[in-house]
């Protein structure tokens, strides 16, 4: 689950939602998958969470990349 | 000098004549610039044409409109075909235009149908070849010019839906020689050390000639080969390019890029707690049945009167010893009367009946005496009677 993106986990979580909402699955079973889902969710929030606001702007110097903080001139 | 003078009409009517008697005016191609344009409601075009020293007026008459294949501007720069001829009540003379085409555009559209319909047939348009874009990247590279409204209204639109976005810009030329192989290299460096999850390519608006590197092949190749998503943003809404047609999504402004590609953060939180919300109804669900198939389960008469089947049994055992009973009493009370019938018959029949009416019983040595010839004198005799016997002699 650690490399799952956001869209990965999303679908996942939403997958169990249906599955649980279905019924058909012993209460054991449904116990792990609601803690599987809860899981994803908060894969899905800390995904949303940890995102950091960086605008930046890539320059060419001495044929390499780098990466600067870019302001809008007004 | 004529002595009679003649009307208005009547010389704006002479001189319209004359112009229409000249064959040159009649089929005439003029180069100028717009100015003055309106496209009237009813359809009629009328404008002025011009250059550096003179200007014309001009219409162009609804059925002639509908063939142009551009709308004119002013300041466009036009070849008009076309009849010069006289409006008598304003004693004016226009060009009444039948062909238009934007002067030095003649090649660039070829050029542009002729790109399109190759890369069209060579697949590059493909849906199938189209990559979605990801719902939730976590880097927007954005190719444009680092200066101006448009990256301006990318980032706004961007942290606008989400605060914490990552916006990478590798700024490029977007007009002018050179731009398209820096548009497409650009493209290449993204893809290379892949530097975003999606990319926008975007231009603001203007003439043709300004989109062009747009429409060049090598940008298109570019966008086409290109892992990571492209979205294109070219001009505004009605302007078509090359790149909207490779692209992986076209948006019609920069700004509509900015919400394709960047997610409302608030519609994806909700998303995540309804989701949520539907792992816990489930589950509860799930446990509300299985609590009413033991609620169910524990109200059978096992669980609350396991008594029940005992005591029913014995109440089958008391039906049966009591059916019992009675069919013995039944056979017994039966036997009894046949009995007291008997006994009655036996009754009638005994002897001692007979004494009761007065008869008597005579024996001899304990036999019955039947005859009077069995007694002879002094024979010691018994005489039975009902309530007793006595002895007596024979004389």
């Amino acid at each position: 689950m650690e490399e799952m993106n956001f869209e990965e986990a999303m679908e996942a979580l939403e997958k169990i939602a249906t599955e649980l909402e279905k019924g058909d699955l012993s209460l054991e079973e449904s116990v792990a998958k609601f803690e599987e889902g809860i899981a994803l969710s908060k894969k899905c929030s800390d995904i949303i969470e940890k995102a950091e606001k960086k605008i930046t702007m890539l320059l060419q110097k001495d044929g390499k990349l780098e990466e600067e903080n870019f302001t809008v001139e007004e | 000098m004529t002595p009679n003078p003649i009307s208005v009409t009547e010389l704006n009517l002479y001189i319209k004549d004359r112009f229409q008697k000249d064959e040159y005016l009649n089929n005439v191609l003029i180069k100028g610039e717009i100015s003055n344009f309106k496209n009237h409601y009813t359809g009629h075009m009328y404008f002025t044409l011009k250059d550096e020293n003179s200007l014309i007026k001009c219409v162009m008459f609804k059925g002639y409109t509908a063939n142009l294949g551009f709308m004119p501007k002013d300041g466009m720069k036009v070849i008009v075909f076309g009849t010069v001829s006289v409006f008598e009540r304003d004693g004016v003379y226009q060009i009444y235009a039948k062909g238009m085409k934007q002067e030095g555009m003649g090649d660039l559209h070829e050029e542009f149908e002729k790109l399109k319909l190759k890369l069209e047939q060579e697949g590059l348009f493909d849906k199938s070849h189209k990559k979605s874009i990801p719902v939730m990247p976590k880097c927007i590279g954005v190719l444009t010019s680092n200066t101006g409204a448009v990256i301006r209204d990318i980032i706004n639109v961007s942290t606008r839906r989400n605060p914490n976005v990552y916006i990478k810009l590798l700024p490029v030329p977007v007009q002018g020689a050179g731009a398209s192989e820096k548009i497409a290299k650009a493209i290449e460096i993204m893809n290379e050390q892949k530097l975003a999850d999606v990319i926008i390519v975007a231009r603001g608006g203007g003439s043709l000639e300004d989109l062009w590197p747009f429409n060049e092949e090598i940008v298109a190749r570019a966008i086409y080969a290109s892992e990571l998503p492209v979205i294109s943003a070219v001009g505004h809404e009605t302007d078509f390019t090359i790149a909207d047609f490779v692209a992986d999504l076209r948006a019609p402004t920069p700004s509509a890029a900015a919400e394709l590609a960047v997610p409302n953060i608030l519609d994806l939180v909700q998303k995540i707690q309804n989701n949520e919300r539907r792992l816990q109804n489930g589950l509860k669900k799930k446990a509300e049945i299985m609590r009413l198939r033991y609620e169910k389960c524990m109200s059978s008469k096992a669980f609350t009167d396991p008594l029940d089947r005992i005591n029913k049994n014995y109440m089958l055992l008391d039906k049966q010893i009591k059916r019992i009973e009675s069919s013995t009493n039944m056979k017994v009370k039966e036997k009894k009367t046949y009995m007291v019938e008997w006994i009655a018959k036996l009754d009638t029949l005994s002897p001692l009946k007979t004494l009761t009416r007065g008869y008597s019983i005579v024996e001899k040595n304990g036999k019955m005496v039947k005859s009077i010839n069995d007694l002879n004198s002094k024979d010691k005799i018994s005489i039975k009677l009902t309530d007793g016997e006595k002895q007596a002699e024979i004389l």
